[in-house]
Order: C-alpha cells, then sequence, then structure tokens
C-alpha cells in the first residue's frame, strides 16, 4: 500500500470536473481512484470521497437530485456514517444537498445568469477536516462556476445550522443571492462538507490562484487520519 | 392510472425564473402582477384504487419528484 490515501471520486453521467479532481487531488498527495456512480461499493482503502463538478443527469428535475438517488449514493451515506469525510464541490454540493447529508438546498443564482469567474471566500471556521490548514477569518480566492447556487434553507434551519458553527465559508460579497452569502457548509458531525467554489481549479498560483489547495490538502490529511482510524 | 403531480416553488421562495418570465411579459405589454414557474409531471400507475395511488404518488414526491425544503406539490389522480 503506497503512503498516499485513496480518495474515491464519483463519476456521474454529466460529472465534467472529476479528472481536473483527481489531477488536483493527486498533486496534494492522495491517490485519486474515479469511481461510476453505478457501483455499489466505494474501493477498498477509501480514505475520502468527493463527489464533483458537473451536470449530472442534465439538472434534469432539479440539480443533483437524481445523482442524490445513484447506486453509489448508499455507499457514500454509509461512509459518511462511518465518519469518512466527504467533499461535494459544486453540483456535489447539491448532491449532497438533495440528499439530505447536508442542510440547505441550491436555488437557482439571484441574477439567472451563470457564474464563472473568481470569488473571495471567507473561512468562518478553521476548526472542520476541510479547513484545518486555513486561519479564521482568512480569504480565499477561488473560482465559482455555476447556475444554481443560491443556498437557501428556512429561517429554523439557517440559525440553527449558523449555531452550530456548520457555515464554514462564505462569500465575501453577494454573487449568486445566497442565503447569508453561504458559499459552503458542512454537516452537525462536521465530517461532509459541500460547497459551491471549485477549490481544484486553484491549485497553482500560474492559474491565478492557489487556495483551493488548501481545503484539498486538509482533506487528503483528513483520508489519512480515517484509514489510521480504522486501521 | 394517471397521477399529474404540479410542483412549485414555496410561497415565500425568490423565483428567478418566475421574475424573468414576468419581465419578458410586462415588454410584450401585458400587466402582469407575479410570474412563478413550476413543473409539471404525469406518471402512470399500474393500480386502480385511487387513495393508493395517491398514497404512492405523494411518497414519490417526497423522495424525488419535489424537494420539500423549497417547492410544494400538488396531486391530482385520474380515471384512465
Amino acid at each position: 500500500m503506497s503512503d498516499r490515501p485513496a480518495v474515491a471520486i464519483v463519476v456521474f453521467p454529466g460529472s465534467n470536473d472529476d479528472h481536473d479532481a483527481a489531477w488536483a487531488l493527486g498533486a496534494m498527495g492522495a491517490e485519486p481512484r474515479l469511481v461510476w456512480h453505478a457501483e455499489a461499493t466505494l474501493p477498498e482503502g477509501t480514505g475520502a470521497v468527493v463527489l464533483p463538478g458537473g451536470f449530472s443527469y442534465g439538472d434534469y428535475l432539479r440539480a443533483g437530485a437524481i445523482a442524490s438517488v445513484s447506486p453509489v449514493m448508499d455507499a457514500v451515506r454509509a461512509f459518511a456514517e462511518s465518519g469518512g469525510p466527504v467533499l461535494g464541490i459544486c453540483n456535489g454540493f447539491q448532491t449532497l444537498c438533495e440528499a439530505r447529508l447536508l442542510p440547505g438546498a441550491l436555488r437557482p443564482n439571484r441574477q439567472l445568469e451563470f457564474l464563472c469567474r473568481d470569488a473571495r471566500v471567507r473561512v468562518e471556521s478553521a476548526a472542520t477536516f476541510f479547513t484545518r490548514r486555513c486561519e479564521e477569518g482568512q480569504e480565499l480566492t477561488i473560482p465559482v462556476k455555476h447556475g444554481d447556487g443560491a443556498w437557501y434553507a428556512d429561517e429554523g434551519t439557517f440559525v440553527q445550522v449558523a449555531a452550530r458553527g456548520q457555515i464554514v465559508l462564505r462569500y465575501a460579497e453577494d454573487v449568486n443571492g445566497s442565503l447569508g452569502n453561504v458559499a459552503g457548509v458542512v454537516n452537525e458531525a462536521g465530517n461532509v462538507m459541500g460547497l459551491m467554489p471549485h477549490p481544484e481549479h486553484a491549485v497553482d498560483p500560474l492559474l491565478g490562484s492557489a487556495d483551493g489547495g488548501l481545503l484539498l490538502a486538509a482533506l487528503v490529511d483528513a483520508a489519512t487520519g480515517h484509514l489510521h482510524a480504522a486501521a | 392510472m394517471r397521477a399529474t403531480v404540479l410542483v412549485r416553488p414555496k410561497e415565500g421562495i425568490l423565483d428567478p425564473q418566475g421574475e424573468a418570465v414576468q419581465e419578458s411579459l410586462q415588454k410584450l405589454g401585458f400587466a402582469v402582477d407575479s410570474v412563478r414557474v413550476g413543473r409539471v409531471i404525469d406518471v402512470e400507475l399500474d393500480a386502480d384504487d385511487e387513495a393508493e395511488v395517491r398514497a404512492q404518488v405523494e411518497r414519490m414526491c417526497s423522495e424525488l419528484l419535489a424537494n420539500p425544503l423549497i417547492e410544494s406539490f400538488q396531486i391530482r389522480v385520474e380515471e384512465p
């Protein structure tokens, strides 16, 4: 077994950032493994799971809705329930919300435009698996590219999620009408996170920013930690 | 039997699509106060008991067809 922890990247029909995620996670020290959505199990020795960006099932019904009931999602749910780190990026975030593994839902952007640009996001909590390499209040520059990125929760849920410190990232400005400028949330247990910005597109200063690498490297740390805990 | 499901953005939830349609209708000269855009789903089932069809389709709605956090739904059951 190599020192590199295996990170499973689920490929749905219509995923399009799966290979970018695999490349970026490889650059951060993981051994990426692409897993087709029809699989009923995750590869043995999986230390973390990534649901990548894209347009699974053409966003039919609602973004992430069909993917959320894919065969592989039972395995992802079981992995999450066992404490395994799971990261959903963009369409992966939408899918985790549809699967009710994360609170809230993603609605069409307020301006109805597809957004594709760098966004500044603030780290609200550095006490999660995913932000341990960041500092609270740190500002990261990470690109967004989505049409349905406005996070929404009813008032009761929003208050509860905020009180529990589950809001991990907020946009530094209103980019899409997201409630409370939320850009990323974790579940109550803290091992499942979703975010709309694409950290896999920000791992090299040559491409404008390497800030996304902080989140992905922390995920690789968490994958190693999960495998050690399981061993 | 056939069930028709009407899915709507919940009241109070922003509907940018509806707003865009409203603006376009206003540009065409229609005096429109509000537009909300939802979705219609026709489901055909091999069942003949209306109550059973309704119960099944309700489950379909809460598990997949609608997201109860942001959408409301209405079910109409029709005889064949």
